[in-house]
């Protein structure tokens, strides 16, 4: 059961040979073993599950099934969910109860697909490792030693140890992808736009992006058809036909050109994440695709242009959390702007604050230009050293992360050392263009490593068709993290 | 480029957020790293470039004069930390 794939289990589904139901308290089961050791998930609540699963057996049995009807998923606590505890990973928001669903979360009701609970993530999704969650650090459930990576570590080490044959996740510069990769599953940020942000609380708005995680490209696939469409609610939501993006999934590769930025290759590159991925541009040249060396020549500038980006935007985004409307307020205080500081003060992690005041900063009278005005110029830079790129290229492709996971505590101390994760990933986030994250190998100490593709905009089918066709001639995708079943420990 | 202490005291302050003289001078040094990290940027030359605000240009739609939303205030007060006769609570701003 744990290991069958989405359109496996609506096959069952539809067949009758198990009800939604039964499926969903089959993960609950699991998840009541398995959670303890690993912490994916922050809120569980088995009535609703079950009841949303009685709903989804409903529609079975009246012949209105959809194509995932009674699948079940777990959803990201950064998602608004009606009557559920909606916490962002953030003492700020402990006691929050969502008053209406985000729009992607209607859209998994809709589709018929119950939720399992909420996954835990990096505060406000604000970080690389899910060490700055108010609930505590998720383990990587290939060894609980280490980071599961982040910001949706949750989400990512809930469907490696097949806690939820699949989850929602969000990306604003890598926090799908590099999760997907220290888990050792697929992952993607679709085309900035594409999904829309409404009840999704905000980090980094003009970066910020949900997508589908789950073990293949096919699974992602009809995730991303379910999750993808236009929302009124959001005014960067972008009016486009619908797409199945399964179309493509089984077209050949022959005369596939696939681009290899030097630069992702270059210092800083672990040398058993680079012979992974040296491997997997073997496979793809025997399955027909020819390479292309490329230059993303700006891409080292990314994490310096994200740390002035991502913290301006969040800084004004995170100004709402005041202790008047909603979540955490101090208990003592002699005044209003008092009560702000103070509520401000407790409610924020460290790594919340951080970039709170970087944004502040940046933003403040005086550095606007030396900041954030030079910081967009170079975004700008940075996105056209793509549209060069797709000009001889139809994917780009090189590592997610610059190594494995790395065990917790290694970097908690170090924001920089933290920041350097997201090398790779960071750039597709800036100039909103489609990335994914599958499994391609595995490094001596048996931790999973990720193959990054960056396509160019609404490129998500010719993405999934590559990553499919490479899950076609690998298995290293259905490869399972050593969990002792009965205890719930690493074996 | 370096922030004193001062300096992050006066940012915290910018963004409403309490912080001792020992927190200050905890944030400084990591707040400096940092910001080492961004100056990196300040040596390419971008004269003549447009800034980037957005992924995708497109423009603000607009949409008929019309109400949409249905008065939920008593779900989304039910929410607050003090709420009385429908309004929010907060400390006294005016004598």
């Amino acid at each position: 059961m744990s290991d069958a794939s989405l359109s496996a289990l609506a096959a069952q589904l539809a067949a009758k040979q198990v009800s939604s139901r039964e499926l969903a308290q089959q993960y609950l089961d699991r998840i009541a073993t398995l959670n303890p050791s690993i912490n994916a998930f922050i809120t569980l609540d088995a009535d609703k599950t079950l009841a949303e699963a009685a709903v989804a057996d409903a529609l079975i049995a009246a012949g209105k099934a959809g194509p995932l009807t009674g699948v079940p998923i777990a959803h990201k606590d950064i998602f608004c969910t009606d009557g559920w505890l909606t916490t962002c990973g953030s003492k700020m928001l402990h006691n929050f109860v969502a008053p209406y669903d985000a729009h992607v979360i209607q859209r998994f009701k809709a589709a018929g697909m119950p939720s399992l609970g909420k996954t835990n993530m990096d505060e406000f999704a604000m970080g690389s490792s899910n060490e700055t969650s108010y609930f505590g650090a998720v383990k990587n459930p290939w060894n609980t030693a280490y980071v599961p990576g982040g910001s949706s570590g949750g989400a990512a080490a809930c469907v490696a140890a097949r806690m939820a044959p699949a989850a929602t996740g969000t990306d604003t510069g890598g926090s799908i992808r590099q999760p997907a990769a220290l888990c050792g599953i697929t992952g993607l940020k679709p085309t900035y736009g594409l999904v829309s942000r409404f009840g999704m609380i905000a980090f980094a708005s003009s970066l910020d992006q949900a997508g589908p995680m789950a073990p293949s490209a096919e699974d992602c696939a009809l995730l991303l058809n379910v999750m993808t469409g236009f929302d009124p609610n959001d005014s960067t939501s972008l009016e486009r036909d619908k797409e199945d993006y399964t179309r493509d999934l089984e077209q050949p590769l022959s005369g596939l050109r696939v681009g290899l930025p030097r630069e992702f290759f270059a210092e800083g590159l672990n040398n058993e994440v680079a012979a992974a991925v040296d491997a997997a541009v073997a496979e793809l040249k025997k399955l027909g695709a020819t390479t292309v060396e490329i230059s993303l020549a700006n891409s080292k500038l990314a994490i310096p242009v994200y740390y002035v980006l991502a913290p301006a935007e969040a800084s004004s985004n995170l100004s709402r959390f005041d202790g008047v409307r909603y979540g955490y307020r101090a208990p003592e205080y002699t005044n209003l702007d008092d009560m702000y500081c103070k509520t401000r003060a407790q409610g924020f992690g460290v790594e919340v604050k951080r970039r709170i005041m970087i944004g502040a900063y940046v933003l403040s009278h005086g550095y606007y230009d030396a900041y954030y005005l030079q910081a967009q110029k170079i975004r700008r830079l940075i996105a056209d050293d793509f549209s060069a790129a797709f000009k001889t290229c139809d994917v780009i492709l090189g590592p997610t992360a610059p190594g494995t996971a790395f065990a917790l505590g290694e970097k908690s101390d170090d924001p920089v050392e933290m920041y350097l994760n997201d090398l790779y990933t960071i750039p597709a986030n800036l100039a909103g263009l489609p990335g994914m994250s599958l499994p391609c190998g595995f490094d001596a100490k048996g931790l999973p490593i990720g193959l990054q593709l960056v396509g160019n905009y609404f490129s998500e089918a010719k993405m999934l068709n590559v990553a499919h066709q490479f899950q076609r001639a690998t298995d290293w995708h259905k490869r399972l993290p050593p969990l002792g079943e009965a205890s719930g420990e690493r074996r | 480029m370096s922030l004193s202490p001062d300096d992050v005291k006066r940012i915290a302050r910018l963004a409403r957020i309490e912080i001792d003289d020992a927190q200050a001078r905890a944030t400084q040094g990591q707040l400096n790293t940092i910001f080492d990290l961004i100056a990196t940027m300040q040596a390419v030359d971008t004269s003549g470039i447009a800034p980037m605000a957005h992924a995708q240009e497109v423009t603000q739609r607009l949409r008929a004069d019309i109400v949409t939303e249905t008065d939920r205030h008593a779900a989304f007060q039910a929410v607050a930390p003090a709420v009385e006769n429908d309004l929010y609570l907060v400390p006294k701003v005016i004598e």
